[in-house]
């Protein structure tokens, strides 16, 4: 599997780190929620098709990159780095991904 | 006298193998049934000979759907063990070893069942520190472990680096000889064959498409075949629990599907005579009775539902077996593939009621699902039976990981690529 990071170019797979699900949204670090922590935590979508995930390309530039691969395929959609991720975040929303 | 003895092999024999009866019927599907298991692979499928035999709930159908035991329950490295940390986890797995000990005899269809020990090797003295309180956790509860030496070792598997300067030294192990392995399909095969003798309809080529619902409650399920009711219907899937409980409503699980990969070498004469892991990465080893080397690692490390893997894997795996025995640098690899395990948050299953009226859940195997099959089933039965867990599932709950009381054999915490 390879994984075209923005910087890099494409690269194998074993430079990545998987970090995983990226559909998960923390708490804000002072909330008390404790249903939205768990939540954070242990509770997964585990979609099978488009995974909106993070990776980091720890034996590169160690960047995090935001990444969509279907999970039924391995085939890689989109690579995006998660600086500036509210700005990522708002157009998988708008594109139905997560 | 049971269908399979050496009087009636003998008898089939004489008179040209033409009397033997398939080992389970193809029956249609009925419009109701008093329980339906989805999941036609090992859990399920002991899921209802248990429900059955122990319960008398013969009314049953399980619906698989592609053909049976075409899941994880025939891709397995088979081995069978009971030599966990935790003591929720040991009672289970104990309880599941004491069902392998008498499954032959049970099933009345061998299983091939092989108690020929499970080493683990430790290759620091921390390490072999860390074996020997698992090794006394265990004993506590009447499970058998022994720490080995390293000269014990080298004489019961001739073929291991032992030296000083391998790689990894070895400085001992954990043995658990009532560990070993079974034949998997064999253990498909006669839990189908089990439970349709006892009236369970086995329906294959049969995909769950939605849930019925009475109220509130889960009162059946639409398929492929057909709508079928249930008062009762159990969820055992495995690496698609995501998939299903999806078309019950339920988005989130504690679950992550992952794909493991497994490989065979080709046939060798006996090299080596016990289940081997190794213990500076993560490896295991056992000789199958045709003689090839059953083998594998680690999971690919991210989310997946394709049956097949990557080759960094491969890679992996393979360094790992030529640092334990160099002699193997030659052996050819015959064959290799891929099994969607269910990862849970802490390592350990869930065999629950619920989450939904009218629903069971059974799910969560991490890739240490085989060695359960018996005692998930027998658990799962109860569960479905009696409405309420048996002392042995109690602990593995659903909502454990929002309660805080997670069972985490290996302390990794809430990421399922690592445990």
């Amino acid at each position: 599997m390879l994984i075209t990071c923005p910087y890099c170019g494409p690269r194998d797979v074993i430079e990545f780190t998987y970090q995983g699900d990226g559909n998960r949204e923390r708490p804000q670090p002072a909330s008390q929620d404790l249903d939205a922590w768990n939540a954070y935590v242990y509770d997964r979508l585990n979609l099978a098709g488009d995974h909106n995930e993070i990776w980091q390309h720890s034996g590169g530039c160690r960047a995090h990159l935001r990444v969509v691969r279907n999970t039924l395929t391995h085939e890689i959609s989109s690579v995006a780095f998660t600086r500036g991720d509210h700005k990522v975040a708002a157009r998988h929303k708008a594109e139905g991904k997560i | 006298m049971a269908e399979y003895s050496a009087f009636s092999l003998l008898k089939n024999a004489l008179t040209g193998n033409k009397d033997w009866k398939p080992a389970w019927r193809k029956p249609d599907p009925k419009a109701s049934y008093d329980v339906i298991v989805i999941g036609g692979g090992g859990h399920g499928l002991s899921t209802a000979y248990y429900l059955a035999k122990e319960h008398g709930i013969t009314n049953v159908a399980v619906l698989e759907k592609g053909w049976l035991g075409s899941g994880n329950v025939g891709r397995n490295t088979t081995a069978v063990r009971s030599n966990y940390l935790l003591p929720a986890n040991t009672r289970f797995y104990e309880h599941s070893m004491k069902l392998w000990e008498n499954l032959s005899h049970d099933l009345n269809y061998n299983v091939m069942f092989s108690q020929r020990g499970c080493l683990n090797l430790a290759h620091t003295p921390a390490q072999l520190d860390d074996f020997a309180r698992r090794g006394n956790a265990m004993r506590h509860l009447d499970v058998d472990a022994e720490l080995m030496t390293t000269a014990e070792i080298a004489r019961l598997v001739p073929a291991l680096d032992v030296s000083a300067t391998a790689r990894f030294p070895i400085v001992g192990g954990l043995m658990q000889r009532r560990a070993g392995t079974a034949r998997h399909d064999a253990v498909a095969w006669g839990y189908a064959r089990g439970a349709d003798r006892r009236g369970v309809d086995i329906i294959e080529n049969c995909e769950v498409t939605g849930f019925l619902r009475d109220g509130d409650r889960i009162s059946g399920v639409s398929t492929s075949r057909g709508e079928i009711r249930a008062r009762k219907v159990a969820v055992a899937v495995a690496g698609s629990t995501g998939q299903v409980m999806r078309l019950a409503g339920i988005d989130t699980m504690p679950i992550e599907s992952h794909v493991l990969q497994a490989f065979v070498t080709e046939s060798l004469k006996p090299f080596i005579n016990t289940v081997l892991t190794f213990g500076m990465g993560h490896f295991y080893m056992s000789q199958s009775d045709k003689g090839g080397l059953v083998y594998g690692g680690d999971l690919d490390g991210y989310n997946s539902y394709a049956q097949r893997g990557s080759l960094p894997v491969v890679d992996e795996v393979m360094s790992e077996m030529l640092a334990l025995f160099p002699g193997l640098a030659r052996v050819r690899m015959l064959r290799s593939w891929g099994g969607v395990c269910d990862m849970s948050m802490d390592g350990s299953p869930i065999i629950t009621t619920g989450p939904l009226p009218g629903m069971y859940l059974n799910c969560g195997w991490c890739y240490g699902g085989f060695k359960a099959t018996p005692a998930s089933g027998w658990c799962f039965a109860w569960t479905i039976a009696k409405d309420e867990p048996h002392d042995i599932n109690a602990p593995f709950t659903l909502d454990r990981f929002h309660r805080g009381l997670v069972i985490d054999d290996k302390g990794q915490g809430a990421t399922p690529r690592l445990h």
